[in-house]
Order: structure tokens, then C-alpha cells, then sequence
């Protein structure tokens, strides 16, 4: 074997064991969803031999239907009310000019540096006196306050690259703020508002943090929360664990599958950038 | 000729910025600003306030005890103090191989065929579930009572269960497994974006002029890949330090505290034992190292930095 095509083995070899690295763990968990308690200790790893619904059944009967209705709800108001004002506050930040423009800017980056355990206690307590723990849109508004920072932060460093041309033009042709934001702004910078949906969207919809802070109320859980709560429930009951994980993850997933680049720009534009 | 466009162009803006009115644009950033301050600047000002205050909740009343919170916890909180070790470890664990591996794959995944972007995206794949669903994915691989790894040893014919998550030894090692796993294939997409743009002419013409890969690895990708080692070793730093759904789904900070890192001690801490004034020392602590990590590493960065621009020139 000369030396290149031995490289070229090696490095196969690499890649086949990290793929194999990252789907073996899915797989195994997605059989065992189709598997009984029993099946699982018999034959852990392979494809499940009489597929069933045991698992699922169990994983409906803790209200996990109700939980996705509740993720949906707070993911679909947190993505487009946080994606709506960071927008507005990066026109802002791009048209003001000069020190004003640097202070907003700062105000709002300033927090991509706090991470979420230092504040947690204080929201707690704040949200608490307003009476906006065990609610939704309690559980919107701390998503928005914990990721207008680093929307705020892409968005800005996109519009920046506008030409300032299209701006002083329609300035001349006296559009207003709001018409020249509706009218220039949105449609030139779809994409990276695209990236940033994304971003957001997977964000929020697996978090977990704070609806264990602020949610007891057990109707009002999301499914990250609906699925740690399963660990009690359920420690060696794994058919229903796997259920829990399946359902949780489906939507994300099929998501990727057809929207891959967006997620893979989404996210990394997160990492980039924040 | 240039310069007396862009000047012109200049005073224009000027005339424009003085002919546009402002107060509009303050509207526009007002209901960001009204739900960032109230929700987000005020809790953290509080946290600094309340470090101050012996409490233990909403409800109760706070007691003013100056700077006692912070002499406990620097002097006499052992658990305290192991979990900043716990963290610094966790941190650098994830960091130094995060980084390896991320680094390593994007070597193999440069090209643009289709097996490589479907590999690409193959390896980010984790990135997009949930912390409580992979916990879940890797108490199953780890279950020493029919888990993945046992099952394997044990059609390999080895007898031999390893600890793993049971064992204070190697349980933040295996914590730290899982979230290089988790994020791993993130950081390849971010190197795999620095390689591409390296030119590569570069690389082809060190290889005419006799260099070994080896060589040219050294010489010139390393140094050219500077910005995006830095993005990456910054952003991991931050992501391991807030690392908290995968303890709290996996490990509960055990066993023997081996994996309490600072955010789940935090939190225990403050809804657990009710002691929220001391948290919110913990967490004025845990800002500063958080601030004084990023502070060492941007002196290391900006090296690094240099390396780029005495490579590029």
C-alpha cells in the first residue's frame, strides 16, 4: 500500500467512527422506543424484533401532548417577538449614528457576557412579585430578556453592512423611519433574520432552565421540562424515557433535515458572533 | 479626485444626520430596552445588591450584612470552592478537546462533494437537541445494568464494568464526553469555515517547494487559522462554564459533589437551601472568574492574533 492511499484509508477510517459515534447513541435510543422493558434488557442495542407502542402510550399518559402545545406556544411567541424587537433595535442602533449608537449597542451586548445561573435567582424573585411565575407568557418574556442580546448583536453586525446610500436616498425621497425599516431593511436583510429565527427556535425550544425555575404548576410545563421530569418518573422505565426523548426531538430534527443549511448558518452564527 | 467624493459624501451624511429626526428611532429601540432592562439588567444589578443581604426569599425581609456573604464563601464554603474547581476542570477538559477533535475532523471535512457536506451535517446533528433529551441518549449508553458500553464489552467478551458516571474519579470526565459530543461537530463547521478560506495557493505552492504536510500544517493553516481557533476556544470556554441541564439530568452534581459545577451549586443554593443572599454572592463570584477567564484568554488570543499577521505578511 503506498502512502497516499493508506491516508486515505485512515482518514475513512476517522469519519466512519465519528458517524458512527454520533448515530449508534440516536439509533439505539430510537429502537428502544419501540421496545418493551423486557426487549430492552434482552436486546439492547438492535432493531426492536415486535415493534410496539408501549412506550409512547406510557409517554401520553404524563401529558405530553399537552406539553408540546405549551412548547409550541411560548417557542412561537418568544422567536417572533424577540426576532421583531432585536430588529427594530438594530435599525436603531444602525440609523442613530455617532455615541448614541455605541450605547444601545453596548447596553444590549453587555449581557452576552452574564450567564444564566447569575441573574436566574433575581428573575425568580421579580417574576414571583409580579405574579408571572406558572404562566406562559412569564416564560416568553424571560426567553426574550435572555436572548435580545445576541439577536441584537447578529442583526446589527448584518445591517451595518447595508449600503448607506439606500438610506440617505429614501431620507431625500422623505420616507419615514417606519416605511424606510418595512420597506429596505426587512427585505435586505431576510437572511440573516432567517439565521436568526433558527437560532432562536432551537434555543427556546430545548430549553429547560427556566420553566424548572418558573413553572411548577405541572400544566403549564414545556417538554424539555415535561421530559426531565420522566428521570423521576420513569429511572428505569426506558421504553417511555426513549418515547419522551422521540417526541422531543422529532420536530427538531425534521426540521434539519429539510432546512440543514439554516440551521448549520443559524447556529454557528450564534457561536460566531456570540 | 476620491477624496473630495467621500467628502462631500461626508457632509451629506452630516446634513442628513441633522435633517433626520431621532426621536422615531429611539421608539424603535424602546421595547427591546423595556423588556431587556426590566427583565434582565435589573435582576443582574439586584444579584450585586442582594450580595450584600442575609435572605432567604421573596417574602422574607433581607438583613444588611455587608461583605460577610463573600468572606464565607472565599474562606470557609469547601463545597463552594470545589465547585469552582469542578468547573475550572470541566472547562478545561472540554476546551483543550473540544478543541482537538473539532480541529482534527475539519482537516478530513474541508472539501465540498456531497459525502463531505452530508458527514458535515451528520456531525451537527446533536447540536440542535435538547440538553435533557441527550442526557437522556448518554444515561442509557453509560448504564452500567445493560447500558450501550456494557453491552458492547460484554459481546466483546471483556468482564469488566467501568464506574463511568459511579465513580467521583471519572464521572466529570464522562460528563465532559457527553458535552463534547453534544457541540463537537459545531466547532468543526466553525473550522471548517477558517479552512476555506485560506487560499490555496498557499498550501500548493509550499507542497512544490518540497514542504511536508506536517510542514505546511505548521506553517501555514495553523497560523492562517488563527481567528478561528480563537472563535472557537472563546466560545467553548463560555459554554462549559454555563453547563447545567446536563448535570441536572445526569449526575445531580455527584457522586460526592464530583460534578457540581458552579451553576447547579448556584442553584442548589438558592432554591434548595434557600439561601438567596448567599447565591447571589456566588453568582458576583462566578461573573468575576467568568470575567477574569475571558480577560487571560484574550491576551492569549491576541498572540495568537499576532502569529496570524506576522504569518500573513
Amino acid at each position: 500500500m503506498n502512502p497516499i492511499t493508506g491516508r486515505r484509508v485512515g482518514s475513512r477510517a476517522l469519519l466512519a467512527i465519528y458517524a458512527l459515534l454520533v448515530v449508534v447513541p440516536i439509533a439505539v435510543v430510537a429502537f428502544g422506543s419501540f421496545k418493551t422493558q423486557g426487549q430492552i434488557i434482552t436486546n439492547p442495542i438492535g432493531p426492536p424484533r415486535a415493534p410496539n407502542l408501549i412506550g409512547y402510550r406510557e409517554v401520553l399518559s404524563q401529558h405530553i401532548l399537552r406539553a408540546l402545545r405549551n412548547s409550541i406556544v411560548v417557542v412561537a411567541f418568544s422567536v417572533t417577538l424577540t426576532l421583531a424587537f432585536a430588529s427594530f433595535t438594530a435599525y436603531a442602533v444602525t440609523r442613530l449614528g455617532g455615541w448614541r449608537s455605541n450605547i444601545l449597542f453596548g447596553f444590549f451586548t453587555v449581557g452576552m457576557a452574564v450567564p444564566a445561573q447569575v441573574n436566574g435567582i433575581q428573575q425568580y424573585a421579580l417574576f414571583k412579585q409580579l405574579r408571572l411565575t406558572n404562566s406562559l407568557p412569564g416564560l416568553v418574556l424571560v426567553n426574550m430578556a435572555v436572548t435580545l442580546p445576541v439577536a441584537v448583536f447578529i442583526l446589527t453586525g448584518f445591517m451595518k453592512t447595508l449600503p448607506r446610500e439606500l438610506f440617505e436616498a429614501a431620507v431625500v425621497d422623505g420616507a419615514s423611519p417606519w416605511r424606510l425599516y418595512r420597506r429596505i431593511v426587512v427585505p435586505l436583510s431576510a437572511p440573516s433574520m432567517a439565521a436568526v429565527a433558527i437560532f432562536l427556535l432551537v434555543m427556546h425550544w430545548n430549553d429547560l432552565y427556566y420553566p424548572l425555575l418558573f413553572i411548577t404548576d405541572e400544566s403549564k410545563w414545556t417538554l424539555p421540562r415535561t421530559l426531565a421530569s420522566l428521570r423521576g418518573e420513569f429511572l428505569t422505565d426506558y421504553p417511555a424515557l426513549f418515547a419522551g426523548v422521540m417526541i422531543a426531538s422529532a420536530p427538531m430534527v425534521g426540521a434539519y433535515v429539510f432546512l440543514q443549511r439554516w440551521f448549520v448558518a443559524g447556529l454557528t452564527s450564534g457561536a460566531v458572533k456570540g | 479626485m476620491a477624496a473630495t467624493r467621500t467628502d462631500t459624501g461626508r457632509a451629506r451624511m452630516r446634513r442628513l444626520h441633522r435633517l433626520t429626526d431621532r426621536r422615531p428611532l429611539y421608539l424603535f429601540a424602546l421595547p427591546a430596552v423595556a423588556v431587556y432592562g426590566t427583565f434582565f439588567v435589573l435582576p443582574t444589578l439586584q444579584a450585586l445588591y442582594y450580595s450584600l443581604f442575609n435572605w432567604e426569599g421573596p417574602g422574607t425581609s433581607p438583613a444588611y450584612v455587608g461583605l460577610e456573604n463573600f468572606k464565607t464563601k472565599l474562606t470557609d464554603d469547601t463545597t463552594f470552592h470545589n465547585s469552582v474547581w469542578v468547573s475550572l476542570k470541566f472547562m478545561l477538559i472540554v476546551v483543550i478537546f473540544q478543541t482537538l477533535i473539532g480541529l482534527g475532523y475539519s482537516l478530513l471535512l474541508v472539501r465540498n462533494d456531497r459525502p463531505t457536506i452530508f458527514l458535515r451535517a451528520l456531525y451537527f446533528l446533536p447540536t440542535i437537541l435538547s440538553s435533557a433529551a441527550v442526557g437522556f441518549i448518554w444515561n442509557f449508553v453509560y448504564d452500567p445494568t445493560g447500558g450501550l458500553i456494557t453491552t458492547i464489552l460484554q459481546k466483546l467478551h471483556v468482564h469488566y464494568r467501568p464506574a463511568l458516571l459511579g465513580s467521583p474519579k471519572t464521572a466529570l470526565i464522562f460528563l465532559a464526553v457527553v458535552q463534547i459530543w453534544f457541540h463537537a461537530g459545531q466547532m468543526m463547521v466553525v473550522f471548517v469555515a477558517g479552512l476555506q478560506q485560506i487560499p490555496k495557493d498557499y498550501v500548493e505552492a509550499a507542497a512544490i517547494d518540497g514542504a511536508t504536510r506536517w510542514q505546511s500544517f505548521r506553517k501555514i493553516t495553523w497560523p492562517l487559522l488563527g481567528p478561528a481557533t480563537g472563535i472557537v476556544v472563546a466560545y467553548t470556554t463560555l459554554q462549559s462554564f454555563r453547563v447545567f441541564d446536563l448535570v441536572l439530568v445526569m449526575t445531580e452534581g455527584g457522586p460526592l459533589n464530583s460534578t457540581r459545577v458552579l451553576g447547579f451549586h448556584i442553584y442548589r443554593t438558592a432554591f434548595e437551601a434557600f439561601s438567596y443572599g448567599e447565591a447571589a454572592a456566588e453568582s458576583v463570584l462566578f461573573m468575576a472568574l467568568i470575567a477574569g477567564v475571558t480577560f487571560l484568554l484574550r491576551r492569549v488570543l491576541r498572540l495568537t492574533k499576532a502569529d496570524v499577521t506576522g504569518a500573513s505578511a
